[in-house]
């Protein structure tokens, strides 16, 4: 058996530690060890987005990067993204208000990417979000809620910067 | 699909990364991973020791020497190379390309360094060094040495590094001259591998005469490739759809790959025009920016 590795980061907030092998992905851990089943795991290789989340403040897949790697980390996963229990984010609100899921698999990966997209820039024209999702795949919405919340959002965010 | 059990080893410096490479068997360096993650995953590789390089921060950034060459880290991550404004300004093919590299998650963890290595036939950034005569600095525990680009690749998917030779820089010299440039690419969907893809630099004199040209495919080879006839043809001639169109013929005579989806001729079709549209795209450019 491989060596066992001691890894500590921050979830949502939260301190979790595990003792595992390096080959445990980051999102095996999330869902494994830190019973934060919210990641989903799609292609795990990286192809279809379901399991992307925020590592020190980035958008990353979490299928190819390992527990060991964001060791010491700040981590947000989508049980993280609403502002506080009584108020979802702007991206969350979008997607309710315009249908942007059906099954929902695909949602915290496509809430994930969106919401660090915008929160970087909430300016991005309607063209640059349609090739920022090009990176999640959806085979229930065929996209337009989602291009429509993803906008929505974008002007709700712009509103609060203003 | 999990990975093959690995040792996991993170140096904290270069020279430690180094002595790793050196002394520990059947070694992979670990980048950005967003290639050799999914390789793993898939255990298409299955190494037995990984040494991960992601927190070597001497590795990462972009400096602009008092030569007026551009020095890239090979860890500076492809989102870093976009985003930034002074790069921009030098070679702004660079953001231009790199919108078609993955996907926004991918960018923040992929590596330019990572990318010349995993060496895919149609990736862009390989294609970009090869457009700009990139110089590739490698070390060992022993030293460095600098490889051009145009020797980089020995082989399918196949750098021409040693087991124990780190990539750790990529030098780049900017044309002086004003110039123009274009990159387009023809890919399924967006993030795909592209069909093919060209990237492109002309510079015109005085006359409007073409004075320089750098044509780069990708896509259509073993790596990626000048067209050097093609450029040469171009040298001194006055610039028409024409000739754009008669110098782009060269393709021809490359031997494409196929796969499950595209023919080789099919992909050298593609290259063909987009070369017409990228030759076009970079002269106007061009005289735009000699007449400022």
């Amino acid at each position: 058996m491989a060596t066992l590795h001691t890894i500590a980061m921050t979830v949502n907030g939260q301190t979790y530690e595990g003792k595992l092998e390096a080959r445990v992905t980051l999102a095996d851990f999330l869902r494994h060890y830190c019973d934060l089943t919210g990641t989903h795991v799609g292609c795990e290789h990286g192809v279809c987005g379901a399991c992307t989340i925020h590592v020190d403040g980035r958008a990353v897949r979490s299928c190819t990067m390992y527990a060991v790697q964001a060791d010491g980390s700040t981590v947000k996963t989508v049980e993280g993204l609403a502002r506080d229990d009584q108020q979802m984010h702007p991206v969350q609100e979008a997607f309710r208000e315009f249908n942007g899921l059906q099954c929902g698999f695909c949602t915290p990966g496509m809430q994930m990417t969106i919401a660090a997209y915008l929160e970087e820039n909430a300016n991005h024209s309607e063209r640059e979000l349609r090739e920022l999702i090009s990176g999640n795949i959806c085979r229930c919405t065929g996209y337009q809620g989602i291009v429509k919340a993803g906008l929505r959002a974008a002007e709700r965010l712009r509103e609060e910067q203003n | 699909m999990k990975p093959a059990a690995f040792e996991y080893h993170r140096p904290a410096s270069l020279v430690e990364a180094l002595n790793m490479l050196a002394s520990l068997d059947d070694a992979k360096i670990l980048a950005g991973g967003q290639s050799l993650g999914p390789m793993l995953n898939f255990r298409y590789v299955m190494p037995e020791n990984l040494i991960d390089i992601n927190r070597l921060t001497d590795l990462q950034g972009i400096h602009f020497e008092s030569d007026g060459s551009v020095r890239i880290a090979a860890m500076t991550r492809q989102y870093q190379i976009e985003q930034n404004d002074q790069l921009h300004e030098r070679l702004p093919i660079f953001r231009e390309a790199l919108r078609w590299v993955g996907h926004y998650a991918t960018r923040n963890r992929g590596t330019i360094g990572g990318s010349l290595s995993h060496l895919d036939p149609a990736a862009e950034l390989p294609g970009l060094c090869a457009l700009l005569d990139a110089q590739l600095s490698i070390k060992t525990e022993a030293g460095e040495r600098l490889l051009s680009i145009h020797d980089w690749t020995v082989g399918f998917m196949q750098p021409g590094i040693e087991e124990q030779e780190l990539l750790t820089d990529i030098i780049i010299h900017p044309w002086a001259e004003p110039h123009g440039f274009s990159f387009l690419e023809m890919s399924r969907q967006h993030g795909a591998f592209a069909i093919a893809g060209v990237a492109c630099l002309l510079a015109v004199d005085d006359k409007n005469l073409i004075s320089k040209a750098a044509i780069s495919l990708i896509g259509v080879a073993n790596g990626a490739v000048r067209l050097r006839d093609a450029e040469n043809q171009l040298l001194g001639q006055s610039f028409s759809h024409d000739l754009a169109e008669g110098v782009s013929q060269i393709i021809d005579e490359l031997d494409a790959p196929a796969d499950a989806h595209h023919s080789g001729v099919f992909r050298k079709r593609t290259a063909k025009t987009l070369c017409v549209r990228a030759l076009h795209q970079a002269h106007t450019q061009a005289i735009q920016r000699r007449s400022h």
